[in-house]
């Protein structure tokens, strides 16, 4: 339990950084967010006056030093108020990240299971089978890892959406049904994560492949795998003594790994128009929208963040020797 | 090579002169050993012929890279690629059930998995040099006899299961409670205990001891080894013994085999090879220990390093870094041959054709007067 308390300690200083230079930065930017709005030619003939109110609303008429600002940013911040949107329809950025997250969420939660899981999968099957017919997988899985994420949806689209007509080629569910949990709705969700979620899946999992297989690679070889061997188990057996200590490094680089996924998964929204978190910090990023950016910004840092803490508890949970360590 | 051996055992009746006429549990026929395939490939063991007796502790010595590992991990089919066997046969002989007249000796390199499986470790049992890889870091030293039991003794439960693991874990000078414990919270003594009781856990008839004690420090290793031979003596396996340490072995095998370069080189009772030597290698090893007791001598070694078994030298391998070598060893390839009514066998051009054999290696065998542990004792 210290263990997770310290890792939980940790993550929390973690995301301290994260969010403090989340608020510097768009501060550093050159560029006004007003005279953005004003020259977004959807106000005409905007007067001083105007111009100050619009300062006032979105709070960047700011007289108080930034120490201040940061501390009111923190007070905010613990009042779940992120700000307001300078575009989409000034709506408070919570409301906004509340109703795009869970698409990202989903999909993402979705692909990287079934990335880690089939990844590892085949991995461990590489590792033991070493030399088999079967070795053309890694270098595979090699050339879908160099592919660009947003690249290998774009191919994805033309052939399976454009050509094939297989799936829908963009957004997350179909527009002309009404949101609610009608067969017909739900079905249209998981036909439109479809695509994405391959794409997802395909570019990641030989991270996770090569990875496990290199690891299976050396366990394979090592002495308590000879000795299950030479205790007559079952071959099964053998492999689950290998495996269970290969995927260690797996679990462990997870961490890494799951922040080139967010990543990547982002790039995938943008696109497939996928209503999700990274769609909505595209636009954010085009309108100069700092306090979405910024909201959003923090959120993919708490996300990653807790993924990367589910990890490491699922690590102490599966060697024995970080338990101790703490 | 190890810096010093620990200080000498406690006494043990010798079993040699009995086990000279057990019955074979264990023997390896012309065994050949390659890494890689073709015209790349090694050969680590050359025509090895190894019979292990019932109860008797068969000591295989060596350096580095010599093939004493490799020759035994092919005997059990345990070889890591790229190691192929390519010829030979191992005969394992069970215990003669009562009644069954048909042979029940299995080849081991002809055998199928399910077979094999069946004599792996419930007859044939392996423990080797770091008990810290061999045993399975994640999961508990429990756990591990646990696995074991659950395919060789389907018929026990759970908590019959348990109950042996203390059982075997006290047999050895362990607590119960340990079962419970990961490997890395053990000692490297108590990690080799531990494997040690697990080689036990199914009673089997052989046990190979690969280079056991290597890796821990002398006191230890001398705790280990009292512990091992006394459930020996007990128990009544029989062990195939590896190590590079000589000495070692002088105390506690019946038999000793030296190995050079992949082909056996000598095979004597433990006391003839300590106090009588015959090859010009084992000569060598022999004064490569520094002695406890007595005048200093310089240390005489064996001059040159092991041959490298990509490229070795013609002959006899040893020619290079032998004091007497001949002519005819630049040639041609010694077999081990039987040299005396004793029975020891050497594989040396010195002791055939009418070569004058040198005064160290022509010493009286005290193998002709029947050795006791107490001569082999002294012999220190």
């Amino acid at each position: 339990m210290r263990f997770i308390a310290r890792r939980v300690g940790f993550y929390a200083i973690a995301a301290w950084v994260a969010i403090t230079v989340s608020f510097f930065l768009p501060r550093m930017v050159p560029g006004d967010p007003v005279a953005g709005i004003i020259a977004n030619a959807s106000i005409h003939g905007c007067n001083p006056y105007c111009v100050k109110a619009l300062e006032l609303e979105f709070g960047v008429f700011n007289h108080s030093s930034l120490l201040v600002q940061y501390l009111q940013y923190w007070g905010n911040l613990f009042h779940g108020n992120l700000g307001v949107s300078y575009f989409e329809s000034s709506q408070p950025v919570t409301t906004l990240v509340a109703a795009y997250l869970p698409w990202t969420i989903g999909l993402l939660g979705v692909a990287t299971v079934i990335s880690f899981v089939l990844g590892t999968t085949i991995g461990i099957f590489l590792g033991w089978r070493r030399g088999s017919r079967l070795d053309w997988v890694v270098p595979g899985a090699t050339f879908f890892q160099a592919i660009p994420y947003f690249f290998l949806a774009m191919v994805l689209i033309e052939v399976f959406a454009s050509i094939l007509k297989w799936f829908p080629p963009q957004y997350g569910y179909d527009i002309t049904l009404t949101p609610g949990w009608s067969p017909g709705y739900l079905w249209s969700i998981v036909d439109h994560a479809m695509l994405p979620a391959f794409t997802v899946v395909l570019a990641s999992a030989a991270g996770f492949i090569l990875g496990m297989r290199n690891q299976m690679l050396t366990t394979m070889d090592e002495d308590f795998v000879l000795v299950a061997r030479a205790k007559g188990l079952h071959s099964g057996r053998v492999v689950w003594y290998a495996a269970r200590n290969a995927i260690l490094p797996s679990v462990s680089n997870f961490s890494l790994a799951i922040s080139l996924v967010v990543a990547g998964q982002l790039l995938v929204e943008v696109v497939f128009n996928y209503p999700g978190i990274g769609y909505l910090l595209f636009k954010a990023v085009i309108n100069h929208d700092y306090p979405l950016v910024q909201g959003v910004f923090v959120v993919i840092v708490l996300v990653v963040l807790a993924a990367n803490l589910i990890a490491d508890v699922v690590y102490a949970f599966i060697d024995p020797r970080a338990r101790q360590e703490a | 090579m190890s810096e010093m051996s620990p200080p000498a055992l406690a006494p043990r009746t010798p079993t040699h002169s009995s086990t000279r006429e057990a019955e074979p549990v264990l023997e390896i026929r012309g065994l050949n050993v390659d890494y890689g395939f073709g015209t790349e490939a090694v050969h680590a063991v050359v025509d090895c012929d190894l019979v292990l007796r019932r109860g008797q502790v068969l000591g295989l010595a060596g350096e580095s890279g010599s093939g004493k590992s490799t020759l035994s991990m092919a005997a059990i089919r345990l070889l890591r690629s790229p190691g192929v066997i390519t010829g030979g046969e191992v005969l394992f002989h069970p215990r003669p059930v009562e009644g069954d007249s048909s042979d029940p000796t299995i080849d081991l390199l002809r055998a199928d998995e399910a077979e094999l499986r069946r004599v792996r470790w419930s007859e044939i049992s392996v423990v080797f040099q770091s008990a810290l890889n061999a045993l399975n870091p994640v999961i508990t030293i429990g756990a591990q006899f646990d696995d074991l039991l659950k395919v060789h003794r389907p018929h026990l439960s759970s908590s019959e299961r348990w109950d042996r693991g203390v059982e075997l874990l006290e047999m050895v000078g362990m607590t119960g409670d340990r079962l419970r414990s990961y490997s890395h919270e053990l000692s490297g003594g108590m990690r080799q205990r531990a494997m040690i009781a697990m080689a036990l856990a199914l009673e089997p008839q052989v046990m190979i001891l690969d280079e056991p004690t290597t890796a821990l420090d002398v006191v230890t290793q001398r705790e280990i080894l009292e512990e091992l031979m006394g459930l020996r003596d007990r128990l009544g396996f029989a062990a195939l013994f590896i190590t590079h340490d000589l000495s070692l072995l002088v105390e506690l095998a019946d038999e000793i085999v030296v190995m050079y370069a992949g082909r056996l080189m000598e095979r004597a009772p433990a006391a003839s090879l300590f106090r009588a030597p015959r090859v010009p290698y084992t000569y060598g090893l022999l004064h490569c220990f520094p002695p406890m007791h007595g005048e200093r001598k310089p240390m005489e070694g064996i001059p040159g390093s092991p041959p490298d078994l990509r490229a070795l030298p013609s002959g006899c391998s040893f020619h290079p870094r032998c004091p007497w070598a001949m002519e005819r060893c630049r040639k041609e390839t010694p077999v081990l041959t039987r040299l005396d009514a004793s029975g020891r066998e050497a594989a040396c051009w010195l002791h055939s054709g009418g070569a004058t054999v040198p005064a160290e290696l022509a010493m009286v065998d005290p193998g002709d007067r029947g050795p006791s542990a107490a001569t082999r004792r002294v012999a220190r």
